[in-house]
């Protein structure tokens, strides 16, 4: 139960901070390191939900700007990088990034706090 | 806390984060900070814009007088519709930089030698290059002029005030994709900047002349001035001109006095000369067609004008549609993102279009200074002091560099010690540049908007200075006319060919040529008036017009020849002529070839290939065959002339023309040029030189097709229109197009039509026009290159010209913005 509920908040925290589109790309970092803090895991669980968390966010704002695009972007951007142009690459590595980062901060996050069953 | 795995995974977080928010050189390049630009609520995600986007809004905004509409049409066309100019050109500001905002600025940043703020040092050659020349010097004499013109200065303002506007309700997460791949913000706009565009403009349209200058200066001290003059001469067997050849001129007011020096001086000048190549030369077929035809030919019965203007095609586009309708005028076009108004287009009474006039407005002087601080100059006989101008060139990660101008009589010493290569050691040479002198912006188009008839027509151009055009024009009441205008040097023959002594002033320009001793005609007996940057007049014109190599001719032949037979003429008609792929240089060249071929030398795959070019229809259509063959045969051909006579050559030296090649050969059955001088045993005829052209021709495209290259010229040519940037992902390639250089349809590989524009000037307007490009600048719109697959195909979209009381009926009208003073 606590992994979903430390993924879900950590994607719904990282979607608010992220509408503060002054803020750096980066806030969630904050948000997934306190969600890790509170909601307390192992550091292997807490990095994962913060990762899975992360990576359906951003997979998801990207598939729904991308569908209603028509993959027009999407198919330009995956030849600049160059990924053949393959939005579906372009989706997965947005995602992935997301959510290494996430789960790296909530790695942190977790370790910040000692556990109370070791 | 559990001290070591907390710092190690904090440390790695760190590291990852930082890592990914910089750019990490690649290459030349950069890579955008990947997570930023990655990420979905900031980055290049947000710059999709949905397919079925709505472009409805209103904007509360601060300066404008009253409520402003804009209705844009399903191409995105913004129709304007404001109750006083100046609330027009504020919207006309806001909307450009809505949709085409790091175009418009990047633009100016290249004018104004900026581009190592944005893209680091590896741009500081073009950087020196554009400012040493003078462009952010011009820019500021021209500004300076126009704000004491009160109209000029409140349109510029109020242009400024509406894209600041923009700039200011601009999201982070809504920048351009541009400024996140590149990762800088957008500056706020400044009059200034418009007038860097125009500047812009002038350097593409009349700067030709900074590396061409050079050149033709080497190849007459190789050569010369004897032989110079018979491959590049000042005059052309074939020439067409703008004016009818009847056309009977005045007497000069001017007339320039050659310096009795000159011959030892200057045209024979034998000195150590130049090595400089510029980064990026105007390119040699910025050009046009335009034409008017009278009611008299028209099925109509009215006048019809057309325009197309051939520059390097981009995206996004260097054009923008519009309508601007207000209670002092109502007119469309096209008009440039980073200025006011409609600069092609039509309006209630008129239609008129450009084309380049191409004359030389640019020379260098070469300059004796005392010593290195370049204080002072020799000059008529005393050392005169000269300015010195610093310009700061910020890099992007290094520090900034000064770069110091020395200023003369005639302008910025472009090239001197501090800019220079092993050649131009101990040289300064200074711009003289029509475009540095103060001219009049934007003035000529602001009237050409609200003009209504000829005389109108005529007050707005006659103050036009740079770059020299020729304007055409037609109205509702049936006249048609062109005139040549803008600020030509009175010059006695070949000055500023080459260049010019600069310690003495008989080299100097002796005047300007009076605006009504320019080319003009009006209504004139064959019915029609047109230009395609061919020389504008007959030699019975009293001034010297320039080197022949500056103006093309055969486009002109053939828009000529085929408007004199043409009646009952319709907008279609136009259309197809616009599209016009006949090859009229071909039509003259073939002949020549085939006259000199001897095909029982010639081995079987050889003779395939003479075949091909016997039975072509000398058409360059898409799938025709013969003018890939004619093409190689001919550059083969100037290989074998001139490479053997050029190649000695230390410095930069242009070919002679083709056109120069082939009246010569028209003209004679022995050419000297055609020996190979490096074969001391044979003297080679034209037959030898046409009959070694073919084999080298045949070799090359042997190698092409086993390299699975097609030789259908559509797919040889390969036309693209590329982005700014480069960037191929982001260009749209492989177009198929016919056309090329000589056709009307002049379409090479990456320049051509940039704006096609055809106007019936019936009482209700008939227009159709199409740009290789789209109205939303955004890569990531579907508007951003819809337009270019009907251009290719040579359709045209009727254009929307609708009035204030007709615009909610209209049933193209997609989207409405209210712009609402807060």
């Amino acid at each position: 139960m606590k992994f979903v509920t430390a993924l879900f908040l950590t994607g719904f925290l990282a979607y608010v901070i992220g509408l503060f589109t002054n803020l750096p790309w980066w806030s969630f970092v904050f948000t997934s390191f306190v969600v890790a803090m509170t909601v307390h895991q192992k550091p292997g669980k807490a990095f994962l939900s913060g990762f899975i968390g992360l990576f359906l966010l951003w997979g998801l704002l990207a598939i729904l700007k991308d569908n209603a695009n028509e993959h027009i972007l999407s198919t330009k951007v995956a030849k600049l990088f160059p990924l053949g142009g393959s939005y579906t690459l372009l989706i997965l590595i947005t995602a992935f990034l997301g959510g290494l980062v996430s789960g790296l901060a909530a790695t942190s996050g977790s370790t910040f706090r000692k556990s109370k069953t070791e | 806390m559990r001290l070591l795995p907390f710092i190690a995974s904090t440390a790695i977080t760190i590291g990852l984060v930082t890592v990914l928010n910089m750019q990490i050189p690649l290459g030349a390049s950069k890579t955008p900070r990947l997570g930023y630009f990655l990420s979905p609520q900031q980055g290049f995600w947000q710059n999709a814009e949905p397919t079925n986007s709505s472009f409805n809004a209103q904007i509360n905004t601060r300066g404008l007088k009253n409520k402003v509409d804009v209705y844009m049409d399903e191409r995105l066309v913004p129709h304007i519709y404001a109750q006083n100019d100046l609330d027009a050109y504020y919207v006309q500001g806001f909307l450009h930089a809505k949709f085409r905002l790091w175009q418009m600025e990047f633009q100016t940043y290249v004018a104004s030698g900026r581009l190592c703020e944005i893209l680091g040092d590896s741009k500081l050659d073009i950087d020196r290059y554009f400012r040493r020349m003078g462009m952010v010097y011009g820019a500021e004499q021209t500004m300076a002029k126009m704000d004491n013109n009160r109209e000029m200065q409140a349109t510029v303002d109020a242009y400024t005030e509406g894209v600041n506007a923009y700039i200011k309700l601009l999201k982070p997460e809504d920048l351009p994709f541009e400024y996140k791949l590149l990762d800088y913000r957008p500056e706020n706009w400044t009059p200034l900047k418009t007038y860097l565009f125009l500047m812009f403009m002038s350097y593409d349209l009349s700067g030709r002349g900074v590396s061409s200058d050079l050149k033709m200066t080497n190849a007459r001290d190789y050569l010369g001035f004897e032989s110079f003059n018979q491959l590049f001469p000042n005059l052309q067997d074939s020439l067409d001109p703008i004016l009818p050849p009847s056309t009977i001129y005045g007497k000069p007011s001017i007339k320039p006095v050659k310096p009795a020096k000159s011959d030892s001086l200057y045209l024979h000048q034998v000195k150590a000369t130049v090595n400089v190549s510029s980064p990026a030369p105007p390119n040699k077929n910025n050009g046009s067609n335009n034409w008017a035809v009278s009611g008299k030919k028209t099925r109509s019965g009215r006048p019809i004008l057309c325009n197309d203007p051939h520059l390097g095609l981009n995206l996004p586009s260097l054009w923008y549609e519009v309508q601007i309708n207000t209670p002092t005028h109502n007119t469309y076009g096209a008009s440039f993102p980073g200025s006011p108004a409609v600069i092609i287009g039509f309006n209630d009474s008129i239609a008129w279009g450009v084309t380049n006039a191409g004359r030389d407005v640019f020379d260098y002087y070469d300059m004796h200074f005392r010593d290195s601080t370049m204080k002072e100059y020799w000059y008529n006989g005393v050392w005169k002091k000269a300015e010195q101008r610093v310009e700061v060139i910020k890099i992007k990660g290094k520090p900034e560099i000064e770069e110091k101008i020395a200023m003369t009589v005639y302008g910025p010493v472009m090239y001197d010690h501090s800019y220079s290569n092993e050649s131009t050691k101990g040289r300064s040479l200074a711009v003289a540049w029509t475009a540095n002198i103060a001219g009049n912006g934007l003035q000529t188009f602001y009237k050409l908007n609200r003009a209504k008839n000829f005389d109108d027509y005529q007050s707005a151009i006659s103050n036009w200075w740079c770059p020299g055009q020729n304007f055409a024009f037609a109205s509702k009441s049936g006249d048609i006319a062109i005139k040549q205008q803008g600020a030509f040097v009175a010059r006695w023959n070949r000055q500023g060919d080459f260049i010019m002594p600069g310690s003495d002033s008989s080299f100097n320009w002796q005047g300007i040529i009076p605006e009504n001793e320019n080319p003009m005609v009006r209504n004139p007996a064959r019915q029609f008036v047109s230009s395609a940057n061919q020389m504008s007049t007959d030699t019975s014109y009293p001034y010297y017009l320039g080197g022949a190599s500056a103006f093309p001719i055969y486009r002109g032949i053939i828009i000529n020849r085929k408007l004199a037979v043409l009646n009952d003429i319709t907008t279609t008609d136009m259309q197809m002529l616009q599209m016009e792929n006949v090859n009229v240089f071909a039509e003259m060249a073939r002949p020549v070839l085939l006259k000199y071929i001897n095909e029982s030398k010639l081995t079987k795959p050889q003779k395939k290939y003479v075949e091909i070019l016997k039975n072509w229809n000398l058409r360059n259509d898409i799938t025709e065959q013969g003018i890939t063959v004619f093409n190689n045969v001919w550059d083969s051909l100037e290989n074998v002339v001139w490479k053997d006579d050029f190649q000695k050559a230390a410095k930069p030296m242009p070919w002679p023309e083709s056109s120069t090649l082939l009246e010569h050969l028209l003209k004679d059955s022995v050419y000297a040029y055609a020996d190979n001088i490096l074969t001391t045993t044979k003297t080679e005829t034209i037959q030898d030189a046409v009959m070694e052209a073919v084999v080298r021709a045949s070799a090359a495209m042997d190698k092409m097709v086993m390299e699975g290259k097609k030789l259908d010229w559509g797919a040889y040519k390969d036309t693209k229109v590329e982005h700014l940037l480069k960037i191929s992902a982001l260009s749209s390639l492989h177009l198929p197009i016919g056309g090329g250089e000589n056709c009307i349809n002049a379409t090479g590989t990456v320049h051509g039509p940039s704006w096609r524009m055809i106007v019936q000037m019936t009482d209700v307007i008939e227009a159709y026009g199409v740009y290789p490009g789209g109205q939303n600048g955004n890569p990531g719109s579907k508007f951003y290159d819809n337009f270019i697959n009907s251009w290719a195909a040579g359709k045209y979209y009727r254009l929307l010209f609708i009035s204030k009381e007709d615009v909610t009926k209209q049933e193209k009208i997609k989207w409405h913005i209210a712009f609402i003073n807060a």
